[in-house]
């Protein structure tokens, strides 16, 4: 970090305030526990002892309130695209969204018959991370996941944007 | 002896004119009128001989455009391990039909998805809601006339896609 590396004693690491905070959130991204359809039991055991999110330091919580990430895994009916607004705007700032798998991202099997689901859970709130699949395979959504890590790590929160 | 000639002799003995014979002699379902159902249902139940305890499933089927909508039920008694299936047609543009769920409990929420699914209004069910779908949606999308709307609560549900055809 700049010419004060290295200065120091052992065990003493220097940085900068907005990339410490940027760092510290990426590593501790609790995502809002809930599923939607089969893309749920993939989340799930991605979250179990196998793939174990918790070592990149992801753990779930059951309330919007507590959460940063929201993962959209599954099929988002138009009666459950409401709910998933109301629950996304529950969430403190900041937040991310990933869509994980076809039918979040776009319909999937549903796009072009289904007359209930929405098309792309991006018609209704935003979205950071996009993974392909039916359903994603755990390795993926922990790629996905890392890229939004790899996102939250690059912003600057206390620096004004110009 | 096939379940389904005894019930049928049954019925048409106790409830005359009730029964619509096939035109060909056949063992998977019995064609019934709408007029009384409430009534053969409750003897369905209550016969000794029939004993059917169980109401497994209530299916609608749309026949077509120009043809009626249908009301299948199946039916399975615990004590002579026996079952049917029992067909009722009713019209499109008026669709109405004795309600069994106070016969058997479990055909609540059978109706009511039958409701949701095909608009068939069941008289006498006590609390004839939509099952599956928001409470403000519009139109019965299992029918074979069903329009898909191009919005709802706005919120696109059509999305044209250049070059998936």
């Amino acid at each position: 970090m700049g010419f004060l590396e290295e200065r120091f004693e052992d065990n003493i690491v220097t940085a900068k305030v907005d990339q410490l905070l940027s760092w510290a959130r990426s590593t501790s991204a609790w995502y809002f526990q809930f599923g939607l359809a089969c893309c749920a039991i993939e989340m799930m055991a991605t979250a179990a002892s196998r793939h174990d999110l918790e070592r990149i330091g992801m753990m779930p919580r059951s309330s919007p309130r507590q959460a940063d990430v929201m993962i959209v895994a599954g099929t988002v009916t138009l009666k459950m695209a409401t709910r998933v607004k109301k629950l996304y705007d529950q969430m403190a700032e900041p937040k991310y969204v990933i869509s994980m798998g076809s039918c979040a991202n776009s319909g999937g099997p549903y796009s072009r018959a289904g007359y209930h689901v929405l098309k792309g859970v991006d018609q209704v709130i935003p979205v950071d991370v996009y993974i392909p699949g039916c359903p994603p395979r755990p390795e993926s959504l922990i790629e996905g996941l890392l890229k939004l890590q790899e996102k939250i790590r690059h912003e600057r929160p206390l620096t004004k944007k110009k | 002896m096939i379940i389904n000639q005894k019930v049928s002799d049954i019925l048409e003995k106790q409830f005359p004119g009730s029964v619509i014979q096939p035109e060909e002699p056949q063992n998977d379902y019995i064609q019934l009128l709408p007029n009384n159902w409430n009534e053969i249902a409750k003897f369905l139940k209550k016969e000794t001989e029939l004993k059917f305890d169980s109401c497994q499933c209530i299916t609608g089927v749309d026949l077509g455009i120009e043809e009626n909508l249908e009301v299948r039920y199946n039916f399975h008694s615990m004590k002579h391990k026996h079952k049917i299936e029992i067909r009722i047609a009713v019209d499109r543009k008026r669709p109405t039909i004795p309600s069994v769920e106070q016969v058997w409990r479990g055909a609540d929420w059978l109706e009511r998805e039958v409701y949701d699914m095909y608009g068939v209004r069941f008289k006498g069910h006590r609390d004839l809601r939509r099952m599956l779908l928001p409470e403000d949606w519009k139109g019965w999308p299992l029918r074979k006339d069903y329009k898909t709307p191009n919005i709802y609560n706005g919120m696109k549900v059509k999305k044209v896609r250049k070059g998936w055809d």
